[in-house]
Parts: C-alpha cells; sequence; structure tokens
C-alpha cells in the first residue's frame, strides 16, 4: 500500500503551535508511507488540488489529511479523494487542530502530539478497504412536529413542493405561541391577520394531515425510512362529528377550567374550543375540571351536542404513519415568573407576564381588548415593565438573552398608549437589544412618539401599596433608586426549552444543549440540520427566535427536506457491520443486541443459522461488534484489528521510551 | 503543559464521534487549553468500546485510559451508551486483578456542546494519571 499524508498549516491556526513542516517529515518514516508534505490550506481549491495531483503522480492507495475535525470537513476530502481516482473510503483524517493545536500551548509536544496522531491514523488507513454505497427507496412523506409559526411554514412549503405531510400539533390548535398574541413588532400589525390565513391554508392543504391534540409516542427506523406512532390524546369528542358550534362550550356548567390559551387570566369551560380562529375548531373535555368525569353525572354538553359528538369513554388511540424526513418545531415555553420573589408574580394578581399582557390586549382576549387590571378591572393608569426576567441571569440558570423582549417590551408600550391615551408606561431594561431590519427604529419610536420611559437598570422590590404596586429600582444612569407606584407590572419573562423537549430529542436521537433546545448539527453552516441524518430543526426549539426568524427557518428546514427528497434514493453510509461467515456460529446475540433490527438470522447452504447485516438499515454504531463472541461481525473501517493497530501507535513510542529509560 | 513533574505520560482517549468527540471540538474551538498527554481515538459509539481496548491499551504502555460517550438517555444510536457503561463498569472493576490501580481508568459523559467539562475532564483526569505516576510496563 502507498499512503500519502498531507499536514494542513490551516493559515496560522495549525502552524502557530504545531511544526507543520516537523509532522510531514517524520510521517515520511512512517509504515506504508510513500508522500508526505506540507499544504497551507489543505482544503482550499489548491490545496485539494496538491492532494489530487499527489495521488496520480505517486500513485497512492490512500491518503491522510492532518488538519481540522473529521466532523468538518471529513467529506469535503473523501470527494477529492474521489476525484484523484481512489476510493472515497481510502481516506483517514488526522484532528490536529481542535484536539491538538488550538487546546495545547507547548510547541514541542503539540508537533509530537500531531506526530502521534498522523502515526495514528496511517496505521488505521493500512486496515481500510474499499467500500460502495448502496442505494435504497426513500418514503416521500414528511412529519412536522409541532403547529407553531415555524412549523406551519415548514408544512405549508414542504406541502406546496408536492410532498405528503403530517402535521402534529399537542394542543387542540394550531398557531402556537403566534395565535395569542395581540400584534408584532416591528410593523404593528394584526397577528392573527396574517397567521390565520395559514393556519387556513393547513387546513385546507390536500397535501397536509393535521393531528391535533397528538403526540409523538416514538420513532423507529432511519433518514428515508421512518416509522412513527402518533397518539391521539382522548378529547372526549367525536371530531367527525364535531362542527365546532359551540353550543357545549355556552352550556357547560363547569365555568372554573384553566384557559391555556389565555394564559389564564380568566377561567374557561371544562368543554371548550381554545379560539374563535381555532384550526382545527373543535371542542376538547378537560377531565380534570368536568364535571362528568369528577361526579360521575351532568351530560349537559351531551344533550346540547346537535350532532351528538360527546364521547365520554373515548380512549387515546395510536395512529402509525411511514414518514421519510422530520421537522421539529416543538417551539418554547416561557420562563415561570415564580422564581423571582422579589418581583410578586403569582402572588400580587396585578403582577403579570408578557404573554399574559398579551391576552389583556388581544381583541379575541378575556377583557374583549380592554387592559383591565386582574384584581379589580380597573384601567391601569402606569404600567411597569421589566425586562429581562429570566434571561441574562445565571442565578436562575437562564444566562442567555432571550432576544425578543426588548421588541415585544417596546411594542407592548406602543399598544398601552393606544388602548389608554393618558397612559405612562416605564420600562426597567439592563441593555436594549434590537438588532434586525427596523428593530432599533421601533424602540426608538417608543420612547420618543409614545413617550415610553425607559429607566436602565433593576428592580430590587415590587410590593403592594394601597390599591397599587411600589416598583422599587435603581436608575444605574442617573445613580439613584427610583419608587414608582404603578396599577399594574407586567414581566418580560424569557423564553426556555419546551417542557417535554428532552424526551422528545430521546426518541428522535438528537443532541440538546445545556438548557434543552435542540442542537444544530453545526452553529453556522448547518443551522436547521441535527446530526442525525433526516431530521431537521425549525423555529424557537433550537433557540430563542422572532416570527421572522422562525418563519426563515420554517422555510429552511422545508427546503432541506425537499432537496433530500430531490432524489428517488439515497446512498446509505457503507461502514456498516459485516459478518464473517467462516466464523459466525449463528448465536444471534448480534440479533438482540442491534437497537436497529439491522441484524436477522440466515441460513447458509448448508443449513447453518448465520447472521446477515442488511446494510441499508444499519447505521454502524459497532454495538454487534463488541456483542459478538467469535469476532465474527466486524464494523468496517473500525474493526477489531484497526483499533488495536491505533492503541498500539500510541502506545508503543510510550513503552519504548520506558524501556530506554 | 503536562501536568505533574513535567514529563509527559501516555493516555489515550476512546471518544464517541457524536457527543464527546463533539465536545472535545468544541473545547478546542473555544482554545480551551488542556494537558498534551490525551491521544484520541474517535469511535462512532462507546457502544463500539470493547473493554478489551482498554486492557490492550494499558498492557501496551499507556498509563491511563479515558472514555467519553453521550449522557446515559441521549445516545445517538438509542442505547449503545447503557451497553458501554455496564462493560466498562465490569471492566474497571477487573482492574486490580491484572495489577493495575483502577484509577488508570474512567469512563464519562460529555456532550458536543459541553467543552467546558472536556477541558475539565481531560484536566483532572491527566493530575490523577500524574499523581499515579507510569503505569507498569510489561515486555512483549
Amino acid at each position: 500500500m502507498k499512503i500519502g499524508v498531507f499536514v494542513c498549516h490551516c493559515g496560522s491556526n495549525i502552524a502557530g503551535t504545531v511544526d507543520v513542516a516537523g509532522v510531514a517529515q517524520a510521517a515520511k518514516n512512517f509504515p506504508e508511507v510513500a508522500f508526505a508534505t506540507d499544504l497551507l490550506y489543505s482544503c482550499s481549491e489548491p490545496g485539494q488540488e496538491a492532494i489530487v495531483q499527489a495521488v496520480q503522480e505517486h500513485d497512492l492507495d490512500g491518503v491522510v489529511v492532518a488538519a481540522c475535525t473529521p466532523r468538518m470537513h471529513e467529506p469535503t476530502f473523501r470527494r477529492a479523494v474521489e476525484r484523484a481516482g481512489l476510493n472515497r473510503y481510502m481516506f483517514e483524517m488526522a484532528n490536529i487542530r481542535e484536539h491538538c493545536s488550538w487546546v495545547g500551548k507547548d510547541k514541542d509536544a503539540n508537533t509530537r502530539k500531531a506526530s502521534d496522531l498522523v502515526l495514528q491514523a496511517v496505521e488505521k488507513l493500512r486496515f481500510d478497504r474499499p467500500l460502495q454505497a448502496k442505494s435504497f427507496d426513500i418514503n416521500k412523506r414528511v412529519l412536522v412536529v409541532g403547529g407553531g409559526v415555524a412549523g406551519i411554514q415548514a408544512a405549508l412549503d414542504c406541502a406546496d413542493g408536492g410532498l405528503e405531510v403530517v402535521l402534529l400539533e399537542k394542543t387542540s390548535t394550531i398557531g402556537g405561541k403566534m395565535a395569542k398574541l395581540d400584534k408584532t413588532f416591528p410593523t404593528v400589525d394584526c397577528s392573527s391577520c396574517i397567521l390565520g390565513p395559514k393556519m387556513v391554508d393547513v387546513s385546507m392543504h390536500p397535501n397536509i394531515t393535521l393531528y391535533a391534540y397528538a403526540e409523538l409516542e416514538s420513532v423507529e427506523g432511519y433518514v428515508g425510512n421512518f416509522e412513527v406512532s402518533v397518539k391521539k390524546k382522548a378529547t372526549y369528542v367525536d371530531w367527525d362529528k364535531c362542527t365546532g358550534c359551540g353550543l357545549c362550550m355556552e352550556k357547560c356548567p363547569s365555568k372554573k377550567a384553566y384557559d391555556a390559551f389565555n394564559e389564564g387570566i380568566a377561567p374557561t369551560r371544562a368543554i371548550n374550543i381554545p379560539f374563535p380562529q381555532a384550526i382545527p375548531k373543535r371542542a376538547v373535555i378537560d377531565p380534570t375540571y368536568c364535571r362528568q368525569f369528577i361526579k360521575g353525572k351532568c351530560g349537559v354538553c351531551a344533550k346540547v351536542c346537535p350532532t351528538e359528538a360527546i364521547d365520554y369513554e373515548m380512549q387515546d388511540s395510536f395512529v402509525q404513519e411511514k414518514v421519510g424526513a422530520v421537522i421539529t418545531a416543538t417551539g418554547y415555553d416561557l420562563f415561570d415568573y415564580r422564581k423571582y420573589g422579589e418581583y410578586g408574580g403569582g402572588r400580587y394578581p396585578d403582577v403579570i407576564t408578557s404573554m399574559q399582557y398579551e391576552r389583556l390586549l388581544n381583541a379575541s382576549g378575556p377583557t374583549g381588548g380592554h387592559i383591565q387590571r386582574p384584581s379589580d378591572g380597573r384601567e391601569p393608569k402606569k404600567v411597569v415593565f421589566i425586562q429581562c426576567v429570566g434571561s441574562r441571569d445565571k442565578s436562575v440558570d437562564r444566562p442567555y438573552c432571550s432576544g425578543f423582549c426588548c421588541m415585544y417590551t417596546a411594542k407592548q408600550t406602543i399598544l398601552t398608549k393606544d388602548h389608554i391615551p393618558d397612559s405612562q408606561s416605564y420600562v426597567f431594561y439592563m441593555d436594549i437589544r434590537a438588532p434586525g431590519k427596523m428593530y432599533d427604529e421601533f424602540t426608538r419610536r417608543a420612547m420618543e412618539e409614545y413617550g415610553a420611559q425607559y429607566i436602565r437598570g433593576r428592580v430590587s422590590q415590587v410590593y403592594p401599596y394601597k390599591d397599587s404596586l411600589i416598583v422599587r429600582g435603581v436608575d444605574t444612569l442617573l445613580g439613584s433608586q427610583v419608587e414608582i407606584e404603578a396599577d399594574l407590572v407586567v414581566l418580560a419573562v424569557g423564553a426556555e426549552a419546551s417542557r417535554g423537549a428532552s424526551e422528545l430529542a430521546e426518541k428522535l436521537r438528537i443532541s440538546y444543549d445545556a438548557y434543552g433546545f435542540y442542537m444544530e448539527s453545526h452553529p453556522k453552516l448547518r443551522p436547521v440540520e441535527t446530526n442525525t441524518a433526516g431530521v431537521y430543526l425549525a423555529g424557537a426549539c433550537q433557540g430563542s427566535k422572532d416570527i421572522p426568524a422562525s418563519v426563515g427557518q420554517g422555510s429552511a428546514a422545508a427546503a432541506k427536506v425537499l432537496a433530500l427528497f430531490s432524489k428517488d434514493q439515497l446512498e446509505s453510509d457503507p461502514q456498516v457491520a459485516l459478518v464473517s461467515q467462516a466464523r459466525c456460529v449463528g448465536c444471534g446475540k448480534c440479533v438482540q443486541t442491534c437497537p436497529f433490527g439491522a441484524i436477522q438470522l440466515a441460513e447458509d447452504r448448508a443449513g447453518n443459522p448465520k447472521a446477515e447485516v442488511i446494510e441499508t438499515v444499519c447505521q454502524g454504531c459497532g454495538l454487534c461488534t463488541v456483542t459478538c463472541p467469535q469476532s465474527a461481525i466486524q464494523l468496517q473501517h473500525f474493526t477489531d484489528n484497526q483499533i488495536l493497530a491505533e492503541v498500539n501507535a500510541l502506545c508503543q513510542q510510550a513503552m519504548e521510551e520506558s524501556f530506554e529509560s | 503543559m503536562s501536568a505533574g513533574n513535567g514529563r509527559e505520560l501516555r493516555i489515550v482517549g476512546f471518544l464517541c464521534n457524536w457527543c464527546s468527540y463533539g465536545g472535545a471540538d468544541t473545547a478546542g474551538v473555544s482554545r480551551l487549553g488542556q494537558p498534551t498527554d490525551l491521544r484520541i481515538i474517535r469511535l462512532p459509539c462507546t457502544g463500539r468500546m470493547d473493554p478489551l481496548f482498554m486492557f490492550k491499551a494499558l498492557l501496551s504502555g499507556a498509563d491511563g485510559v479515558l472514555v467519553s460517550g453521550c449522557h446515559p438517555r441521549d445516545c445517538h444510536y438509542s442505547e449503545g451508551n447503557f451497553y458501554a457503561r455496564r462493560r466498562l463498569e465490569l471492566a474497571k472493576r477487573l482492574l486490580p486483578t491484572l495489577g493495575f490501580d483502577s484509577g488508570r481508568f474512567e469512563y464519562t459523559w460529555v456532550s458536543a456542546s459541553e467543552g467546558k467539562r472536556w477541558q475539565q475532564v481531560v484536566t483532572a483526569f491527566t493530575e490523577q494519571i500524574h499523581t499515579l505516576g507510569p503505569g507498569p510496563k510489561f515486555s512483549h
């Protein structure tokens, strides 16, 4: 075998702390290395060209590139190697940047380490064999989890692109957080006027199957061929019969049910339709409040329903769907404002969240769009907004900026002035973060045109005084204490990962960060992909986002799915398990261990049981290789011999040194 | 910047591609400095980690072996790290029988976003190995 080694300078990223030429020189003495050199930027066009030329000139059989992490450029170099006429799997990378030059300061030690890593890669490559990818058919349907604006956009774009879409929504209507908003920044256009038509489009689109009040139960399979089980939660109303007339809601005697859509500022009925524009417009019974469930008798809704849709005996049901890709758009949840005891959220009725305030502003909200204090219904004249409630604060484990609170607070001060012209808004802020088209201008308008008074500083205490609230804080620009007698205090709560996000991630086998937001494949270059092929991200499930960014990411995820499905077949990664028929004793342990059902027992010609790998199903984890008592099943390119060769490469030198000394 | 007496020891790391290898990358991108003793072998999953590799490394002259994968329940392949946890815990307990201090081998969980944690794990483990000193060496 003739191996070529290319050691990358990566400008000064590697060359700054590693003697790159020295590593290349050392590599010339490694086993079977026929050619070694250093390159300034191996991933650049001239760099790749140099590799291709060297392969052809020196008739190389395999290539080692010592550069950045293989998680970044392995595909790039595999393609280059292929262009040079080699099999793309006759290639190994040594990570001498992230794992070496960037983490060590001692140039000698780094150079020794880089040289070891190159030797390790060479030893591994010596056992590599050319592999051929297999093609497999794909199911061109897509599952979108979450019916907020990001999910709606993704579903519509996929459906318009001709794909069949299954849209899952956990609550009884799509629309998500955006459906609750009154107006949107920075245009102050009505939220339901721009979202409503899209919701209707979802319900009318022939390519979209909507499961509302449903959750993802389980996911099996892999890109192109996922099998998902959808749990349709019991609504106790037959949605095929329900017309959404609302008569049941009108007559329901249980009037103290928690209204999640209105953020709990007013009660709703035990049987309810969340809001008039709900899609689907269907009633759901909340069994925690329904008298039929609590006391065992009532039945009013069943009596009044003109279509006899009520079914108290309904059970959860399950539907199986086959899809080829999944877009998660599960959004976010709001920070629990009770964690800041000093603001009095949860103790004083007139301290509310920004989302509750949004419902008070909304004409379809419980107050019909009249701002009323929850305690006495009085119209507030002085409204204090406190920003960064659950954002940029390590003490509550929320060190990140939620990104949209500055903007919605500015919007809410404008709307307050519109609703109550003789009102005055005060905003306690840390910094105003308004990067975005027309965003900074918008916050300026709130201050200059609408007279919102911005006070830079934090609030230390909110306490009741007569029938109002005293907000005590600091104005850090003036260096003085501030006390404001407020009628209403609105807490600009930040975003946190959706409750249940981690459970869903585990089902989809995607990663999440320390706060529960889903991890994209690359923070800059692969922002909608995950590390699990065929699973994409849209909206705030990946990190706090405003509406334009969520819609943008929804479309981006749809574009990724459409690109994935532009072919009829996908190529599977051929680095899969391979059974040695001679060594396999047919014990079946690998069959039991494989998490993907990729191994089955077949018979050889003599009728002996032998394990058989379904190559397109195997995901290449190598669990079976360790399980096999005969070492008969080997994960290609991660075989026992290869890993042991790497171990030897790393240890032999340490051993020799110790005997010398 | 090797810890301890200045002489570098040989530590072999086995990292799963999806979490810990990415975590080590994240540490690198963030320039989180670490001792230089560790050399990393990339595995698809800690489920691919045959305890034999650890024994082989120690018998071949490594002074320490570190395995790191995805946090339990966060495995890219659903359950590979559960197998790893069982196998490696058992393997660790066998080490004294073979004449190795069980502190020469650790397994841990570091996700792709936990660059800082990776720095801490590498630093702490390297210090631990330097405290134990060079491992026993057996000639072939």
